[in-house]
């Protein structure tokens, strides 16, 4: 259930980012010099911010950007985590040793300070918004796959395959990875909520996306601002901004009763 | 137990090197420097801060004088507080933001473990679905957005509590902030306890309790709750490192001079040796506590020690 009403949850969002904009009457960077902070009403569906810009147009486009990093980033996160995960599971021995040692070091970092100065000082470009917090959350999706990889190396196809002859890469990807799928995509699922919070968390600070572009978390942290004025600038992004999480998090938490072995006996 | 601190404690040294050395180079990399102003200095000017601060020799020179105070326990001034030396800015800060973190840790403790104990046993019914709905919804909010709406519910318009500052830490300045930054971790740790005692309630000996004539919170009291923690204990450590980083937004919003200010003003005025400084600390703080977590663990659970070697068939 908890899948089923995360994952529709997700669609109508996704929905109303991808085609909500066609239906604006505005663009997102007007400024409607007579309509400053105008509540909700027929004209504009969710109100005007402070300086007179229509709120239905940029919370869709700034959900658009926030979207994209949250899946960008991911993939950034699934690329690494999987490789080094993988990587060490198979190799083994002082190699996984090595590798496992140094996730532990950097799991030790303060990471998120890291990217906090990362952005403060290189800020203003969005590629290095999403590489940096990808950067950031491989290691958790690493140390699950390679405990993975270990366990399916064990098994007796993977010995045959090794038997026959294959090529140490060929087993990875053909016999190793297809059967990582399953664990992958659920965490993969879990990583998009965390990477949009921290997007949103960095935005706040007004080190993440920065104008003419905006991101939910840049309109909450405009909304925070002016909530005497305007409080329907904070209440539409932070609405959209929880909804997707929790549908995120739903999906994630469903695929993960549902898929991962090691989540069958809490149930 | 002992070999265990040592070994610890030693591996803290790379890391915190590491952690040193990492952020000394994103700083000296990045463009801007801590004495940029709208206005230009005249060049002699600029000579004598740059000969202050050392930063006219060169950048290997630097970081080795900056690494020989650091272990001798000397941060260095800061730039942009000039009449401070870094040491004395932690001194101010870090009492602030533990007390923030410790009192938020401690409320998300007391509140989760209700929460969770409340879903445990009414699984499945009315009082459990209301407090997994309210746990994922604590989850998925960002701190920075329950803060605006709490402060306006509780301090603009009911007028109760105080809309920022911290004034010494008086307990009315900290309601809000406290609250606000425990609500996630209240949520996290009420399903680990609702999880982990599912979990327990369906062995035999909490079977044998019941027999016995133990009403459900005591069985749950006296038996069921102490194995039920334990994924707690082990959520211990990542918590308080997001405690750590989600004070940095709450100290903004409530406006308290904690670290995460101090870390937040020194990036964006290129303070480097307060931004230096303030990392170290709470690299230093996250080792601490993750070892301190560690003990616990092994204390509650003495099986661990020995099993640490199946950890990697797990």
């Amino acid at each position: 259930m908890k899948l089923k009403l995360g994952a529709g949850l997700l669609l109508v969002i996704a929905l109303v980012v991808l085609i909500g904009p066609m239906f604006a009457a505005f663009d997102a960077e007007t400024i409607h010099w007579d309509d400053m902070a105008v509540a909700p009403d027929a004209v504009y569906w969710m109100g005007t911010d402070v300086m007179g810009r229509d709120l239905f147009i940029r919370t869709l486009q700034g959900g658009r950007v926030s979207l994209m990093v949250g899946l960008l980033a991911t993939m950034v996160s699934v690329f690494i985590g999987v490789s080094y995960g993988m990587l060490a599971g198979y190799m083994g021995a002082s190699t996984d040793a090595i590798m496992m040692r140094t996730v532990d070091v950097l799991y030790a970092l303060p990471f998120l300070f890291l990217v906090i100065l990362l952005m403060a000082f290189f800020g203003q470009q969005l590629w290095l918004l999403f590489a940096a917090i990808g950067g950031y959350l491989w290691l958790d999706m690493a140390r699950i796959v390679r405990g993975q990889t270990m366990a399916l190396k064990a098994q007796e196809f993977v010995e045959a395959a090794h038997a026959i002859g294959q090529q140490k890469r060929a087993i990875l990807v053909k016999h190793i990875l297809p059967n990582l799928r399953g664990v992958v995509i659920v965490y993969a699922t879990l990583t998009v909520p965390q990477v949009i919070m921290i997007e949103s968390f960095l935005s706040f600070l007004g080190l993440g996306v920065q104008e003419p572009m905006t991101s939910w978390g840049a309109l909450v942290n405009e909304g925070a601002d002016n909530m005497d004025l305007a409080p329907w600038s904070l209440w539409f992004p932070a609405l959209f901004l929880c909804l997707t999480l929790v549908g995120f998090n739903s999906v994630g938490d469903g695929l993960r009763d549902r898929w991962d072995p090691s989540m069958q006996k809490s149930k | 137990m002992m070999r265990l601190l040592v070994t610890r404690l030693l591996w803290g040294i790379p890391v915190l090197w590491l952690i040193l050395t990492l952020t000394f180079f994103l700083l000296r990399a990045a463009p801007g420097g801590p004495f940029d102003q709208e206005r230009e200095l005249s060049p002699e000017l600029t000579a004598l801060i740059a000969e202050k601060y050392q930063l006219d020799q060169p950048l290997l020179a630097q970081y080795s004088s900056y690494l020989t105070a650091t272990i001798q326990g000397d941060l260095g001034p800061s730039f942009q507080y000039s009449d401070y030396s870094v040491n004395q800015l932690i001194a101010l800060g870090l009492p602030v933001s533990l007390k923030l973190g410790l009192y938020a840790l401690c409320l998300a403790l007391v509140l989760g473990v209700l929460l969770g104990m409340v879903a445990a046993l009414y699984a499945n019914k009315w009082p459990d679905l209301v407090a997994m709905l309210l746990a994922v919804i604590g989850i998925s909010t960002p701190n920075f957005v329950i803060a605006p709406l709490l402060i306006v519910a509780l301090a603009v318009n009911l007028g109760w509590l105080p809309v920022g500052g911290w004034s010494g830490g008086q307990w009315h300045y900290m309601v809000l902030p406290v609250l606000t930054l425990s609500l996630p971790y209240v949520a996290a740790i009420a399903r680990l306890v609702r999880a982990g005692l599912l979990e327990v309630l369906n062995q035999p000996y909490i079977r044998t309790a019941r027999a016995k004539g133990l009403s459900s919170f005591g069985v749950v009291f006296k038996h069921a709750l102490r194995p039920a923690l334990m994924p707690v204990v082990s959520y211990l450590g990542p918590a308080a490192v997001g405690l750590l980083t989600g004070s940095v937004v709450i100290e903004q919003i409530f406006g308290i001079p904690g670290l995460g200010r101090y870390f937040v003003q020194g990036a964006l005025n290129r303070d480097y040796t307060l931004v230096l400084g303030v990392v170290l600390v709470i690299g230093l703080m996250m080792l601490l506590f993750n070892l301190l977590v560690d003990v616990l663990y092994r204390w509650l659970d003495p099986r661990v020690g020995r099993a640490t070697n199946n950890r990697a068939l797990s």
